[in-house]
This record gives C-alpha cells, structure tokens and sequence, in this order.
C-alpha cells in the first residue's frame, strides 16, 4: 500500500508545522463554549465597577447574571505591574496600555482574538480597530477598551481670554493674562514618559530638530527635550503624581495650569471651580488601553463573553462617564444618562488626530534611522531633571 | 523479716517518650529546634531574598536594550555617584539629619517634663497625648499636613492674621528651604516627618531621663553648680543614650520613607522613591538593588557610633 504510506507523513508534517509555528496560532480560538463559570481580570483602579463604589456605575452585575461567569478583578497600578502579573500567570484578561500591550504581545503572552467571536468588534471605532499598540501583522490581539487624552487644565479666572492656545504657558516662564509670572503656579507630570510631552512641543517649535514622533527621539533630539524640562523645572510648583493631591493643588495651592487627565476636570468642574481644560496646537499625548486575553487563560470563554459584553454601549459610556475616559465605540456616545450628550466631547473624542498615544520608547525605532533612547534612560534622566539637574 | 520490695512499674515505651527523654538530656537540641523555624523564616525569607536583591546589583543594565546583564561589575555601584544620584543620597541623608535633630529638640522638653514633674494622672495623659497620632492613619495624616502647609492653608492663615505673613514670604524666599508654598518645600516636609516619628524619639527620652538617679541632680545642685551646669554635666550626658535610641527610629524611618515626599516636598526624589521608580517602571533592577545597599550602609554606619554611645541600654 504504497500510497497510504505516502500520505501517512502528512498528518505528522501537518502536527509538526503547528507545533513549530505555534505561537502565531497559538489560542485563537474558532469557537465559544459554555461559560466556565468566573474570568480572572487584571485591571487599573476604576475599570472595572460592580456599583460598591457607587450604585449607578455598575457593569458586572448583570454580566455574571447574564453569563454565569464570576468577575474577578485584580487591579494594578502601574503597566509594569501589569506585566509581571500577566508573566505570572492565572489570569484570564488584561486591559493594558500602550506601553504594557506591545511588551506583552512580544513576550508572548497574550493570544491572537478572533474577531468572528465577538460580534460587536463590527461597532469599535474604526481608528482603534488596527491600532498598532493591539495589532502585529494584522494580527488582533485584543478589544480596545477606552482612550483618553492628557489635556492642559487652566483656570478660567487666570486665563480670562480663553483657552491657552500652547503648551508654552506650562513651559516657559512668562506672564500669564491674569499679570502674574506663571513661576510656581504650573505643574507637570512627575513620570518619565513626560519627556515625550517635551518632545511633542519641541516638533512644533523647534520643526530643525526633526522629531518625528515624541516616543522616538534620537539623542540630540532627546538631549534638547531634557534642556526644555530643566528650564521648566524652575516655573513647575510641584510635579504632580496623584490625581487627588493635583485636585488639591488647583483648589489649595494656587496653581492655574498644568497637563493633567479629564478626570481631574471633570471633579473640578463638579465642585464649581473656575477650571477648564484645552488641547493646544501642539496637540497632546494620550493612552489608549486593549483588552487581552492570556495565551494560558482558563477560562477563554467566559473571557470572550467579557471581551463581548465590555465593548456594548451601555458598559462603554457609563466607564467613560466614571473615568473620564473616550469610548472605543461610537455608539455609546448617544443616549447616555451618565454620560450626558456632551460626555464624549468634553473628554476629547474629536481630538483623535491631534493625540500621540503612549507607546514605551524603545532603541530600535520606526522614524529614526540612527535609533532612539530607550526609556530605562528617560527613567534615570526624568529623575534628574526633578533633582534640579 | 524480709526485706520490703518497691514494685515500680516498668517505664513506658514509646517513640514519643524516647524523644522526650532525648530532648530533656540534650537541652541544646530542644533550643535549635525551637529556634529552626523562625531562623528559618528570617535567613531565608527574609534575608535570603533581600541578600539576592541587593546582590543583583553587581550586574548592569545593557545600554541598547535595556535588558539585565548577568555579569560581575562595578559599573552599576559606581553609578551612584553620578552627580543625580548622588544627589538623591545626600538629599535624604540631609533631610533625615534634620527631622532628627528637630526631634530631639523638640521631644527634649516634653519628656522632661514628663519624666521629672508629672504626676501619675498627668503622666497617664501624656502617654495617651503621645500616642494617640499612632493611631489613626499614617495617609490621613498625612494629607491633613499637605492642607495646613497649602499655600491658602491654615498655616499661611494664620501667619497673616498674626502679622507674620512677610516672615513666612521671606522664609519661602530663601533658597533650599523654600519654595512656592510650605507644602512644596524642604520645610514642609522636614515639618511632616518630624510630626509622624516625634512619638519615636519622646519615648525613649522619657525612659532615658527617668533612669537619671534624682540624687545625682541633689548632689550637683549641693556642691553649687548652677541649673545650666546640671544640666549640661549630669542630665544630658545620662540622657544621651535615649536621645540616640530616638534617632536611630527618626533617622531611619526618614531615610526609608517614600510616601511623604510624593505628596509633600520639592518633588525632588528621595531614595525610597528612586528604589521605587528604578525597579518598578525602569526596570532598573540592578541600579535600584545599588540604592538599596545605600540606606544600610548608612544605618550601619549609625549604629556603629550609637552603640559606642551606650544607646542599646536604654531601649
């Protein structure tokens, strides 16, 4: 039976071929199953409400009710935090950042989502859907989840002829409107990705430097973005760390202007302080945040029904209203009672375009042929711009 | 007449009374195997991982793509004396010899005046006094600080309500010590520090400065030596030992801190932070392994003096 024999081998080529290229393969899953009855989430503070925090922002309650699958949620402060707990291992979802996703995607770590399975994929945003920071050679490897942008916030009192129109009033040392030098009365974000924000500016003002993206700077580029920052650092109060103390600062401190997050805002502006926030010409540094599924998660059904059930409007705009954040789809914009009509706009879902989202700078980068600074330097040389060096 | 015969039982055996009568005999066994778990916990646990922490820091980072190098070199220990990071070690050091000495300062009278005139009810209400910021949060403390030291805090308030606000403008003015508002200056957060540890240092002077033999103080005061000289000669030499156990605890909760500088301060790091941002966002581990070698050192270094004091008496 020479010809069975010949074909024999196939199968075992077949077996052997998935075997070497199995990472690409790896867990894309063809199929949902039944629910296996709870899915483990490593999430930031805030993502993830079930109404304990307060009643009317609740989106797991009626997930578990509806599925049968119990909402575990891990949360984590930082991207680093969530990676190390992705390569630890028994978890079934994380919504990581544009820093964390691409680290997590090389390790290997998260797997391939098949789109088919989550039908509401159809209703993401169409410029988030192959978003480099979730897709690698057209691969998915996850759900967008939320964006948002850092805004300038200002005090309207201060900046009586409306919005600063660039980021120079946080930068350099001048007058502001309201008579008074800016020095002591701005702050800036005390993490090194901050840099890029210098970065951002510098492209604008300084177009002879040629930066082409602020996450990717050679290091001339780089080394005038830490000039920028010492100088800044003789104006900045306070380099701000906590969302509640800089609240604090705005309302105890005196400090009228500084890059912050919608969050912030948005508190203010409940508290009836005279504050408003802005995107200058410069435009603004951003993140946007994936939701990913672990190549090892136990519980991958429950995990795609979560994948599913997080992109449906209703989840989508009540987390937008109860984070400041922009929806990843559209639809969640109309009809929101949390949210309100205006909600989407007020948290930057028109300023799309004019946002660079948060990538970790790496040696080896796209824009730069000569390579960029890779950020374990930014962390070391961000540490010395806030020591006065 | 015969003899009474004692019919004693037979001793019981078993493997529980052999051990028994193994450990009654060698007493030295019984000890070591009492001690083996918690050794066991503080040499493997607790050591053991804190020595592999610190002993990364003899391997370096490689400059193109920031993955660990696992081979021997100085070139991480060396890093911290580049000028940032020496920076950080001077800067901590220097806050935390501040907060110090402003405790004593201020924990000096208070304990002496426990120590030698309270009554019994009033020395009740002093522990109680003293004690009581223990007891509520250390964050909420905290923050409670970061609004009297606010620039429209009730600190600047009061200063202008009492005439002092060109003091406190001046006082801000300075370099160093000021800033834009006390709660973003040197000042702010050597006031922080010295409000959370003071408990630390008054204790241990109070026990220091009970242990003063009152006839000492008669005798002195007999042979004609004025209060000052007393004081200088008899009553603070004996209480010298307390006031260094009192350092020991300021000194080294400020040197350890990472919390207080990053609500209140000059946003300038201190080394608690920099081990903090090293290891988790930079993923520096060795560099953040070569700033951790740097507080015990300077402990170490502490309690070597403090021991020649005679201060580990006292506690």
């Amino acid at each position: 039976m020479p010809t069975i024999a010949r074909y024999l081998h196939l199968p075992a080529l077949v077996a052997c071929a998935s075997l070497t290229l199995q990472p690409a393969f790896a867990a894309e899953m063809k199929a949902l199953g039944k629910g296996e009855g709870q899915v483990d989430i490593v999430a930031w503070p805030g993502y993830i409400e079930r109404g304990e925090t307060d009643k009317a922002y609740d989106w797991v309650s009626a997930f578990e009710k509806k599925t049968g699958c119990k909402v575990n949620v891990k949360t984590a402060g930082t991207s680093d935090e969530m990676v190390a707990l992705m390569n630890e291992g028994g978890f079934d979802l994380v919504t990581a950042s544009g820093d964390a996703s691409l680290r997590l995607i090389a390790g290997k770590k998260v797997a391939p989502i098949n789109t088919k399975l989550i039908p509401s994929w159809s209703t993401v945003d169409e410029r988030l859907q192959s978003s480099p920071w979730h897709t690698v050679n057209g691969t998915h490897y996850g759900v967008p989840y939320q964006w948002g942008s850092n805004v300038l916030m200002y005090n309207t009192e201060t900046f009586k002829d409306g919005a600063p129109k660039s980021w120079n009033v946080v930068f350099e040392e001048q007058t502001l409107p309201d008579g008074k030098s800016n020095k002591g009365r701005v702050q800036a974000f005390d993490g090194p990705i901050y840099i890029a924000d210098a970065g951002l500016y510098l492209m604008a003002h300084k177009p002879e430097l040629g930066i082409k993206d602020p996450y990717e700077l050679t290091e001339d580029q780089y080394k005038a973005a830490l000039d920028l920052l010492r100088a800044q650092r003789k104006i900045v109060q306070r380099y701000w760390h906590d969302a509640m103390i800089q609240v604090d600062d705005f309302t105890n401190e005196g400090v009228v202007a500084s890059s912050s997050w919608p969050f912030q805002v948005n508190l203010l502006v409940s508290q009836k302080k005279p504050i408003a926030s802005t995107i200058p010409q410069e435009g603004a540094t951003g993140w946007a945040d994936t939701t990913m599924m672990h190549v090892d998660a136990k519980h991958p059904n429950c995990a795609y029904m979560w994948m599913e059930h997080s992109l449906s409007p209703k989840v989508q705009g009540d987390l937008a209203s109860w984070f400041g954040s922009v929806p990843s789809v559209p639809a969640a914009c109309k009809g929101n009672e949390l949210l309100g009509a205006e909600g989407c706009k007020t948290n930057g879902m028109e300023d799309f375009e004019k946002i660079h989202f948060w990538r970790t700078p790496v040696a080896k980068c796209a824009s730069q042929a000569a390579g960029c600074v890779p950020y374990y330097r930014w962390v070391s040389d961000y540490i010395a711009v806030l020591g006065g060096r | 007449m015969s003899l009474a015969t004692f019919e004693l039982p037979e001793p019981r055996e078993g493997a529980l009374r052999r051990l028994s009568d193994v450990l009654t005999r060698h007493t030295r066994l019984l000890t070591l195997l009492l001690l083996v778990p918690p050794l066991l916990w503080l040499g493997l646990v607790y050591l053991g991982s804190l020595f592999v922490f610190l002993g990364q820091s003899i391997f370096s980072i490689d400059e193109f793509s920031g993955t660990i190098v696992r081979e021997p070199t100085t070139a991480t220990l060396l890093e911290l004396f580049r000028p940032a990071n020496y920076d950080i070690v001077l800067r901590t050091v220097g806050i935390a010899t501040a907060v110090t000495l402003l405790c004593a300062l201020i924990a000096f009278p208070i304990a002496y005046y426990a120590a030698r005139y309270a009554g019994p009810k009033v020395k009740a209400a002093f522990y109680l006094a003293v004690m009581m910021p223990l007891w509520s949060s250390y964050l909420v403390k905290v923050y409670g600080w970061k609004l009297l030291l606010a620039k429209e805090g009730a600190i600047g308030w009061f200063a202008d309500r009492l005439g002092l606000g060109g003091a406190l403008e001046a006082w801000l003015d300075l370099p160093l010590v000021g800033g834009p508002s006390l709660s973003v200056s040197y000042t702010g957060m050597v006031l922080t520090f010295t409000y959370l540890w003071l408990p630390f240092m008054i204790l241990p002077v109070q026990a220091a400065l009970e242990r003063v033999p009152p006839h000492l103080i008669e005798a002195a005061g007999d042979l004609g030596a004025s209060p000052g000289l007393v004081f200088r000669t008899v009553i603070l030499p004996l209480a010298m030992p307390g006031v260094v156990a009192g350092a020991i605890f300021t000194f080294s909760l400020t040197l350890g801190d990472y919390i207080v500088p990053q609500i209140i301060g000059t946003s300038a790091l201190v080394l608690g932070q920099a081990v903090y941002t090293l290891q988790g966002t930079a993923g520096n581990i060795p560099l953040a392994a070569a700033f951790s070698l740097v507080p015990i050192l300077v402990m170490a270094v502490f309690l070597t003096v403090a021991k020649r004091t005679g201060a580990f008496d006292a506690l």
